[in-house]
């Protein structure tokens, strides 16, 4: 069905953070921490980054202040969402010996639901891609599936490009068109609302509105169209997945692992990358437990087998990861990898740029 | 009726140390009941002064050697025990103490003692795999104590520690927190350091200065560039990969770099 599409205020954006706090979502949103916008809880308007912006660019970023009081004038930072739909560490069970033998606890999934604040579309991408790998696949996991029911989408309209932002060229961005509940557009002091699902658009109706003009939604295009044509980066995604596969000898991959660190930080900041590592370790009271804690391809023990390492060169790892992230991935799950967010290239700490290595690999 | 079996001795040698490593034995205070239970401590000075006869089954060597006389007795200690694990960057490392190893030891027992003619000692620290095998290391200055236990359950389990060897960035980031080197906060070696500590430092604002020594395939040398960036001129890069690993491989060569 169609949905009719709204203008709030700063009152109703209070009252929609409101109103999913009261319905019971623990509600998560941008707020500035570190020196940096990050997600963590939010109780209100009040926490969201009123006013600042950040610069972007391979291996760095920076907090700055606008000229205006904008919520949402900034890109993606830090954290992703996966970190609360796929934690960085999880408990799995616990067995205890007991007279029985042994008894074997699973550990609780959590009970609390989450209303995630200001996704923007590469990020709508982003947990698309993660619920093909956990819930679409042969193999459902549990505790992604736990997480994931029952998410309350507020995606945004980016309004401003990071300097490593390239979602135009993936196909992921910036406006948001699918996978939300609601979409907001920020004008100066107001928001168009879109909603995007039954539960979204039974939400807006409850908080104080206007019906949208014609002069509104075409305000809405022109700030979407303004934002995919100022982005920080350009990667020409077609072809890609037979460029790389075509050039698994390209002396460009020499290159890079000469700069690369194999710190593992762009997989941890990839909105996409799942993989995990899976231990059981005993304590000397005699109970075992299992963890799962988020591993890297840049690690040496990541590809470990019987008798050592399948990938001990930086080389082989950095070219793992790339060619899993614009090739191999396809071939797997039927999309890129990567939705463009730019985060692996301003949080390498030696900046080192995807879009810059596949224009390397072309030639260019 | 069958004895219970015995349980295996624990011996804790220290050499040249702060003895800040096996401190964090002692401050173990929750878990110490259960190492107290799980082994029979033999040999704990620091601990007790009740000292059984060895063979040991684990032995762990805090401390780098300094000394003809440790040479000597670090050769006794592999002898009594089945297994040896170094703990600390002294013992795994050389240790703050392996500063001696670039400059003339003579010049600085002249200075620092008033007699320098009564001391004896060598002209190098060397950790302890320089002179016996060694069967585990563990990183940091000081270890982390739960890392700690985790080698200790492993080894009387006899099966693998689960340590990763990864950066210390993995752990920054699992924390969530937000890194100081891209956000122009502080310089940091959390790329090419061991993880271990849980990336402590980066979560209270500050670098990594590289206490765990290096990660597996570190690359230094990329990251000098950012390091200078950050504030570090030659000599600060000269000083920070030899501060208490310093004669870890990729530090040594890479402090090596940046000055004499
Ligand atoms: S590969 Fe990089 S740009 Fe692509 S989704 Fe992952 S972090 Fe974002
Ligand atoms: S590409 Fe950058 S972030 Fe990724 S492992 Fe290499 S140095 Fe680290
Ligand atoms: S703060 Fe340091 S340890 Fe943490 S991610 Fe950045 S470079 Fe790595
Ligand atoms: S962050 Fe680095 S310097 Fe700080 S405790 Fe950890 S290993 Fe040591």
């Amino acid at each position: 069905m169609s949905y009719h599409p709204s203008v709030i205020g700063l009152d109703g954006l209070a009252a929609l953070i409101e109103a999913l706090s009261g319905d019971g979502f623990r509600v998560l949103g941008p707020t500035v921490r570190d020196d940096a916008i990050v997600y963590d809880d939010i109780a209100g308007v009040d926490d969201l980054p009123a006013g600042w912006t950040d610069e972007q660019d391979g291996g760095r970023y920076r907090l700055k202040r606008r000229d205006d009081k904008a919520l949402f004038g900034y890109a993606v930072g830090p954290h992703a969402w996966k970190r609360f739909l796929h934690p960085p560490l999880l408990r799995l069970w616990r067995a205890e010996p007991d007279a029985a033998g042994m008894t074997l606890t699973a550990a609780a999934e959590p009970d609390e639901r989450f209303a995630f604040f200001g996704v923007r579309s590469c990020e709508l991408h982003a947990i698309a891609i993660q619920d093909k790998v956990f819930l679409q696949g042969p193999y459902v996991d549990p505790h992604y599936k736990a997480r994931r029911e029952g998410v309350f989408l507020v995606a945004v309209n980016c309004g401003t490009a990071g300097g490593t932002c390239f979602c135009a060229s993936m196909n992921t961005g910036p406006k948001a068109t699918a996978g939300f509940d609601l979409a907001l557009t920020e004008f100066p002091g107001e928001f168009l609302v879109e909603p995007g699902s039954d539960a979204g658009a039974a939400l807006l109706a409850r908080l104080p509105q206007r019906a949208a003009t014609a002069a509104d939604i075409e305000r809405a295009r022109a700030v979407s169209e303004r934002t995919a044509a100022s982005m920080g980066r350009h990667m020409q995604a077609d072809g890609v997945h037979d460029l790389l596969l075509d050039n698994l000898e390209h002396k460009r991959w020499d290159d890079v692992a000469a700069r690369c660190l194999s710190c593992g930080n762009c997989t941890q900041v990839c909105p996409t990358c799942f993989c995990t590592a899976v231990s059981d370790v005993n304590d000397l009271s005699g109970a075992t437990e299992r963890t799962r804690r988020w591993d890297s391809c840049f690690s040496v023990d990541f590809s470990y087998i019987h008798g050592g390492s399948v990938r001990p060169s930086p080389r082989s790892r950095y070219r793992q990861w790339m060619t899993h992230k614009l090739a191999s991935w396809e071939d797997q799950f039927g999309t890129s990898g990567c939705v463009g967010c730019g985060r692996c290239i301003t949080w390498c700490p030696v900046g080192i740029d995807i879009t810059e290595e596949v224009r390397a690999i072309r030639g260019e | 009726m069958a004895k219970p079996p015995r349980k295996p001795k624990l011996a804790v040698w220290k050499f040249a140390s702060c003895d800040g490593c096996q401190l964090s034995l002692l401050d173990c205070e929750d878990e110490l009941l259960a190492v107290a239970g799980a082994v029979e401590i033999a040999y704990f000075p620091e601990a007790t002064r009740a000292v059984l006869k060895g063979p040991y089954d684990v032995s762990l060597v805090e401390g780098s050697v300094t000394t003809q006389h440790d040479a000597e007795r670090l050769l006794e200690v592999r002898r009594q025990s089945r297994r040896v694990i170094t703990i600390g960057a002294c013992a795994t490392a050389g240790g703050i103490q392996a500063l001696r190893n670039f400059k003339d030891v003579v010049g600085f027992t002249s200075v620092v003692y008033a007699h320098p003619e009564f001391i004896e000692t060598l002209a190098t620290s060397t950790p302890i795999s320089a002179h016996v095998e060694v069967d585990y290391e563990l990183r940091g200055c000081p270890i982390d104590k739960h890392q700690l236990l985790e080698v200790l359950t492993a080894f009387l389990n006899g099966r693998r520690p689960n340590i990763p060897a990864h950066s210390v960035c993995v752990d920054c980031k699992a924390r969530g927190t937000v890194c100081v080197l891209v956000r122009g906060a502080a310089a940091c070696l959390g790329p090419v350091t061991h993880a271990g500590c849980g990336a402590i430092c980066p979560a209270y604002n500050r670098g990594c200065y590289g206490c765990f020594g290096p990660k597996e395939t570190p690359n230094p040398v990329s990251l000098a560039p950012r390091l200078v960036d950050a504030g570090m001129d030659k000599t600060a890069l000269h000083r920070v990969y030899r501060t208490f690993n310093p004669v870890a491989d990729a530090f040594k060569k890479e402090s090596e770099r940046h000055g004499a």
